[in-house]
């Protein structure tokens, strides 16, 4: 990464790619506002709003990249490493209670209800840490399964299949 | 009198079984929430959001608001005894407050803050009651031109502030106002952005937002971080009670530090953060008398005056909210997206048309403070014991809570999808040093901002200068805000600033 924009100098790598995320962004909205009817000042189309935002987000960014290439600042402002292990255990462990929780019926693959989702998602979230005690997971899991089924099922009766459909039919 | 039939009203709104359970539940989970760190007002008022659909609109906002103002005492019981902030208001009350705490003097450093917020909790809800009638009448003769220039006021005064680099926040919040713009438009009805997926038709939920990026996205954040060696100084809470010393200190500060947060807590981009800031720089300056603890040595003033000044911050920043419309920070954001949900529109008409929720509200806070310091004085042990609870346990459970809290708004499993997208948008926002609360500023103000913004062009017959430099209010506000921005661009303003967010962290 240092090498290849070393010519660039870029002083804060943070600011850099904040700069380059916010251009990316603004134009993706502008570009797609152009799809909409854009109207005129004294009767505003759908696609106006947001295209003169895209377009002041391009501005900001530009300001913002030009802005990490000029400015010095302390030790680079680096981004530093990204934490891979937590991103996916937890993000993975909020899709996959998505999945068992309603199925995917994409694939043919059934629901198996908040309960099962609840101990999977319990596992997965624990790997992110660093400490993983399995005997101390499974006691959360079925803890937060207990909370979960009084405060939603019973208390808030919201309408969240609870057992695998093979059982309830 | 008009204020005191009023506040009878709300009291009597307010005092109902059912609603001082509210209270209690939301300053039980504020203080919780404020004595663990790693998690905030804002996450947990995303995550309980979906708990209050069922409940009455009244009861709902008292809870809600019971855990921003708790988490403020909640955080100081960290900062006190850990060193530790668990809020970020509460980061200056670490300075004296732990000095204090090795001291053998936490009793008195935990009672002076809890006695300090009780009075400028008081203080901030009377301010509150007694701001809300006028600033309400100024608010309806208001019209679209100056409704606009009052959300720019608003959202650049919340980024400058309340947040490190000016031109990134800038940038934030004119994302979050695009991604408000996602879904039908209501004047067309085309559906914008929205890819042919029914789901975001609607818009993006501004529950998925806050869970995922304040949620999820801190968390990564924070398992990115080794877990903090913490050192809890629990064998030497005893004796609670300050002493006539420490008391003729303490008043003056507590008194100061409420004037303070009050005033900056009605500011855009207040709150509770910035007066505790401020509150802590200006008792610094006042002169020390000999016999006293030098400050950062463990001053008792040094408790007193920020930890006033944040719960004083906290009534106040509500004052924008109830009687404008306009969300000062994050939090009070997240309580129009509340309010909105239960066909509350916020704003000037909510004390007219809701008077038994708005005073409600109002009265249910002092209630609810008052509770405070009963839960947090007695009751110090049972929260130092919380403090030892490690994060391993805290996190599965909040990714837990978010996902089924989610799904349970909708009943549809694309929410869950989108909380997980946004949750890696915020881990994103947090490795690039993007601050997560403008944004969402941007996008509950987003609709409002567009909607006005063509109704005063409308009127005005689409010429920019007629419709917001021609009118003297719209004029005032929107030269406000560029001289604000013009001030904050000045090199040696800009370097004092940029130092004084650098100390913060």
């Amino acid at each position: 990464m240092v090498n290849r924009y070393r010519r660039m100098r870029i002083k804060s790598q943070k600011d850099f790619f904040s700069g380059l995320l916010f251009i990316g962004v603004g134009i993706a909205f502008a570009f797609g506002a152009t799809a909409y009817k854009i109207g005129v000042t004294d009767n505003m189309g759908p696609g106006y709003f947001p295209l003169m935002l895209g377009i002041l987000m391009v501005i900001l960014g530009i300001a913002i990249t030009f802005k990490s290439l000029t400015l010095e600042t302390a030790g680079g402002d680096k981004i530093g490493p990204w934490a891979l292990r937590p991103t996916v255990y937890i993000l993975g462990a909020n899709f996959a209670f998505g999945v068992l929780l309603c199925g995917l019926p994409g694939i043919g693959l059934p629901a198996s209800g908040m309960i099962v989702g609840v101990y999977a998602l319990t596992i997965l979230a624990s790997l992110a840490g660093r400490v993983v005690d399995f005997r101390h997971v499974l006691i959360l899991a079925t803890v937060l399964a207990g909370i979960s089924y009084i405060a939603f099922i019973i208390l808030l009766q919201s309408q969240i299949p609870v057992w695998p459909a093979f059982i309830t039919g | 009198m008009d204020l005191l039939s009023n506040l009878s009203l709300g009291f009597g709104v307010a005092i109902t079984p059912l609603n001082i359970l509210y209270a209690f539940i939301g300053c039980v989970i504020g203080t919780m929430i404020g004595v663990l760190p790693g998690i905030g007002p804002v996450a947990t008022i995303a995550m309980l959001l979906p708990v209050t659909f069922a409940l009455p609109p009244v009861s709902a906002l008292i809870m809600l608001a019971g855990i921003y103002y708790g988490a403020q005492y909640g955080g100081s019981t960290t900062s006190i005894l850990v060193n530790l902030p668990g809020e970020p208001s509460t980061v200056v009350t670490c300075i004296d407050g732990y000095q204090m705490a090795r001291q053998g003097r936490a009793g008195p450093a935990l009672t002076a803050a809890a006695l300090g917020s009780f009075f400028a909790g008081s203080v901030g809800v009377l301010v509150l009651a007694a701001f809300a009638l006028p600033l309400t009448e100024l608010a309806f003769k208001f019209g679209p031109a100056e409704y606009f220039s009052l959300m720019v006021l608003g959202l650049i005064a919340a980024v400058v502030l309340a947040s490190g680099s000016l031109l990134k926040a800038i940038a934030m919040v004119v994302m979050g106002l695009l991604l408000g713009a996602v879904g039908t438009d209501v004047n067309s009805g085309v559906a914008r952005f929205s890819f042919n997926i029914p789901e975001l038709s609607d818009g993006i939920g501004f529950v998925v937002i806050a869970m995922g990026i304040f949620g999820y996205g801190e968390i990564i954040g924070n398992l990115e971080k080794a877990e903090d060696k913490r050192e809890v100084f629990t064998a030497d809470v005893h004796g609670l009670f300050p002493t006539g010393k420490d008391f003729r200190a303490m008043a003056p500060a507590v008194l100061r530090g409420t004037v303070i947060g009050s005033l900056l807590g009605i500011l855009p981009g207040g709150g509770a953060l910035l007066g505790a800031f401020a509150a802590y720089a200006i008792e610094k300056k006042v002169t020390t008398r000999p016999d006293e603890t030098a400050f950062g040595k463990g001053n008792i003033r040094g408790v007193a005056s920020p930890e006033s000044a944040n719960n004083a911050g906290a009534q106040t920043s509500f004052i924008p909210l109830l009687t404008l419309g306009i969300p000062p920070n994050a939090v009070m954001a997240l309580m129009v997206g509340a309010m909105t949900i239960h066909n509350i529109q916020p704003g000037p008409q909510v004390m007219a048309n809701n008077p038994e929720l708005f005073w409600g509200l109002i009265a249910s806070m002092w209630i609810g403070n008052l509770m405070l310091v009963v839960l947090n004085l007695p009751l110090i042990g049972l929260w130092i014991k919380l403090l030892t609870a490690p994060y391993r346990f805290l996190f599965p459970a909040i990714v837990l809570f978010c996902a089924i809290g989610v799904y349970s708004t909708n009943n549809n499993v694309f929410d869950i999808w989108m909380v997980g997208v946004f949750g890696f948008v915020g881990y994103v926002f947090v490795k690039l040093g993007c601050e997560p609360a403008p944004l969402l500023l941007g996008f509950i103000l987003g609709p409002m901002m567009e909607e006005t913004l063509r109704r005063a062009l409308l009127i005005a017959g689409g010429d920019w200068w007629s419709a917001f430099a021609m009118r003297p209010l719209s004029a005032l506000l929107l030269s406000s805000a560029v001289l604000l921005l013009a001030i904050m661009l000045l090199p040696a303003i800009r370097e004092k600033r940029e130092e004084a967010f650098v100390e913060d962290q």
